[in-house]
């Protein structure tokens, strides 16, 4: 293990764990913004407390993103200082104005939702949790247009030795960085509103504030059924962009070897990495993966043999993360349809209840598997086509690297551990019943 | 004088983050001497509860903008200081989580765990920052390529030491003083006390830091060589930092909190402008040779990201100011024993 493998260790490590309390923040909170602007409207004071009940369980995800969120940052210049000086001018830029536009927002209005229930009108402190919403979800926007550049990038000119901006509202504005920013977002969406779901579950399981968490429900598959739609169809899209700008990629997720016109679809498919071809291939439909990824049947899909060797990614693992992603991706629209028609006597469907309580760890594992096809797939670029991952970390000794990432790996189990007690435990405990 | 700009608002960026999450570290660290009760421990969450999180944004601010305006500062400095500011970064995620879990379940061994979360959570952040602070001024040994050539044992030299203990003491004045603020009758009393006794090891350390500033660092060469290009700070940095001061000294015996707060504040920010005018146009010396050190000439990203940079800065950290000053009115309150828990 050398420290580009051990820094490439650290950074997988810190944003998964990151992007495993994030994406909840980004659609709970608009939940319950949505909660408490019902408050305001009826004066129904069930919603003040479902604002209340899924307001502690936002904190404590959102206090544990907020925190790891500091180490992402700074990593770039502690493990990746020659990416930071080769890049810093364009994507340097993105970062510190997430930090201005956005950040700042949401760490300091989320103090006043939770503390300020007592000191601001309802009005005020429902336009706070409005504020927290808006600007995580704004956050997003910076941080993936960040990671779009990576993936794609552009508005760039190489001079001096280095990429320097030329054009910043190509950089927000481009294609890739839209969808990128729409896929994870309503993957987000789509995760906050099974968390709802499931939680309201085990509750209408155990026969209690069924109520409470029938509006609850009702709401989160709202959400769920909506953007787990969208996702299809827009995930069709972000395949185009990925086979337009990254075409190595798509050969990767698709296990995709020899160039060819009419290029097949297969149902099933194992990749052999080693001898470059696929061990299994069943159910191929002929043209379809053309048509997917270029809109007609006849076009000529480039494999991974016309690759050179060291510009391809690691095969199995780009295959594997994006079926697990895509195949859960189809999996929502479905369950969310069910939960959409049965939403208003779900309570008397103990069998689908437990569907979903059991469905919560799926949206996580699809959106670490798309997170893992995105980041695995453009290796070995960390700049997809103009600075590979292997120059971009920094010059530093071994030890300190394995120290830091042992200690971050350490620290952040005790955290994740502790946070997931605490949210079992506010699960538990249920509404305050009398507030 | 775009670079010159953007060097100012650098300093200035990290002087705020000081001024305000200086308070409280500060406090955190004092916190298990200066609340004597589990009661008394809860008034201090109470009084930094609402500004932690905003205050470290600061944090995040400087160390975005020290990457989109000087990416290859940034790039040396935090690959330099790659240990430190690990044990940074982990003491900071520990003090914030601790913040916010310690009041979510009312055992008093999880309580008792989250005390001594805050408390080296901020003590040891406080010491680093100093070190690394001080370690910037004297300058560190990177070659022609921004690569470290020293140990993390040279960052612990003496005057990188001093720096450490400066900040420390700064900010636990500081800490003292804001708990002074948001709490009334007996512990507002004990804030001050707390002030009082830690006003004059500080003016001691400072004293001490600025002699040793002097043989280690050629800070003082910017006001001595150009004295009337640096009129404008030679005069407003010593009036800040001495005015500051006294005025901690003055306000804390007319127990007057928040001004006594304002002037530890002052103090702070002009310590770091101190710092951060006499480097300029540094931004890392190298102690290997003055030709390998980072200036605002090497280490700037281009015209046109500096512009576009500072069109976003000028627009929205006013705005922050002006959302960040109202939450503080909003909590500036004294915390009461029976106010509702975090």
């Amino acid at each position: 293990m050398d420290v580009v493998f051990l820094s490439r260790l650290q950074f997988a490590a810190a944003t998964y764990f990151h992007f495993l309390f994030v994406p909840l923040t980004l659609g709970l909170s608009i939940l319950i913004a949505l909660m408490e602007t019902k408050y305001v409207r009826t004066g129904d004071e069930t919603y003040r407390n479902m604002a209340k009940f899924w307001g502690k369980i936002f904190l404590v995800n959102f206090a544990v993103g907020v925190v790891t969120g500091i180490t992402l940052e700074f990593q770039f210049g502690t493990n990746w200082a020659q990416y930071s000086k080769y890049v810093g001018d364009v994507f340097g830029s993105l970062l510190a104005i997430e930090a201005s536009v956005a950040f700042f927002l949401e760490s300091t209005f989320i103090a006043v939702w939770a503390l300020g229930w007592k000191k601001l009108s309802p009005k005020a402190h429902a336009v706070s949790i409005w504020l927290v919403a808006l600007a995580s979800n704004i956050s997003a926007f910076w941080i993936l247009t960040a990671n779009a550049w990576m993936q794609h990038p552009v508005g760039y000119a190489i001079r001096g030795g280095r990429a320097e901006l030329e054009n910043f509202w190509a950089l927000i504005t481009q294609s890739f960085a839209l969808h990128e920013i729409f896929h994870t977002l309503a993957g987000a969406y789509i995760l906050s509103g099974f968390f709802v779901m499931a939680i309201s579950a085990y509750h209408l399981l155990k026969k209690q504030h069924i109520d409470f968490f029938k509006r609850s429900f009702a709401l989160g598959v709202s959400m769920a059924l909506i953007f787990s739609v969208l996702e299809v169809i827009q995930g069709h899209m972000n395949g185009a962009e990925v086979a337009k700008y990254q075409p190595v990629k798509l050969a990767a997720m698709e296990s995709f070897w020899e160039t060819k016109d009419y290029a097949p679809q297969y149902l099933f498919l194992i990749p052999d990495e080693k001898n470059e071809r696929n061990l299994v291939e069943i159910g191929a439909m002929p043209g379809m993966l053309s048509m997917l990824a270029y809109h007609s049947p006849k076009a000529t899909v480039k494999g991974l043999k016309d690759f050179p060797q060291n510009e391809r990614p690691p095969v199995a693992i780009t295959f594997w993360a994006f079926r697990i992603m895509i195949g859960l991706g189809f999996l929502f629209p479905v369950l969310a349809l069910i939960g959409w028609i049965k939403r208003k006597a779900i309570e008397n469907h103990p069998r689908l209840l437990k569907l979903f309580l059991f469905a919560l760890p799926l949206p996580y594992i699809s959106i670490q598997a798309g997170w893992t096809l995105t980041e695995v797939g453009r290796q070995p670029w960390i700049v997809y086509g103009i600075l590979k991952t292997s120059e971009a970390a920094s010059v530093l000794d071994k030890t300190q690297v394995l120290l830091s990432f042992a200690g971050l790996v350490a620290l952040y189990t005790i955290i994740g551990l502790i946070a997931v007690w605490l949210i079992v435990k506010f699960v538990k405990e249920g509404p305050a019943v009398a507030d | 004088m775009l670079l010159s700009i953007w060097f100012v608002l650098w300093g200035l960026l990290w002087a705020v983050y000081f001024m305000l999450d200086g308070f409280d570290l500060g406090l955190g660290t004092l916190s298990p001497f200066i609340a004597k009760t589990p009661k008394e421990r809860d008034i201090i969450y109470k009084t930094i509860g609402p500004f932690w999180d905003g205050n470290e944004v600061w944090l995040i601010a400087a160390g975005g903008v020290t990457f989109a305006a000087f990416p290859t500062a940034y790039a040396v400095l935090f690959s330099s200081f790659y240990t430190p500011l690990m044990i940074i970064l982990f003491a900071l995620i520990i003090r914030g989580i601790s913040v916010e879990f310690r009041g979510k379940a009312s055992d008093p061994a999880w309580q008792k765990l989250w005390d001594a979360g805050v408390f080296l959570g901020s003590i040891i952040p406080a010491i680093l920052f100093g070190v690394a602070f001080a370690n910037i001024f004297k300058g560190v040994p990177i070659d022609g390529d921004g690569i470290f050539r020293g140990s993390l044992v040279d960052l612990l030299n003496p005057y990188g030491l001093l720096g450490g203990i400066l900040f420390l003491f700064l900010f636990m004045l500081h800490g003292a003083l804001w708990f002074a603020v948001r709490t009334e009758g007996e512990l507002r009393q004990r804030g001050f006390q707390y002030a009082r006794t830690l006003w004059f090891p500080t003016v001691l350390v400072a004293v001490g830091f600025l002699i040793a500033t002097w043989f280690n660092t050629s800070l003082y060469a910017n006001y001595l060589d150009k004295p009337l290009l640096y009129a404008v700070p030679s005069v407003l940095i010593p009036l800040a930092v001495l005015g500051g001061i006294a005025g901690v000294f003055y306000f804390t015996r007319k127990e007057h909190p928040w001004y006594a707060w304002a002037s530890s504040a002052l103090t702070i920010v002009g310590v770091t402008f101190f710092g951060i005018v006499g480097l300029y146009p540094n931004l890392l010396p190298s102690s290997l040779d003055a030709a390998y050190s980072l200036t605002i000439y090497n280490a700037a990203s281009s015209p046109l990201t500096l512009k576009i940079m500072l069109t976003v800065v000028v627009i929205f950290i006013p705005l922050v100011i002006a959302y960040q000053l109202w939450v503080y009115k909003l909590f500036s309150h004294p915390v009461t024993e029976e106010e509702a828990g975090y």
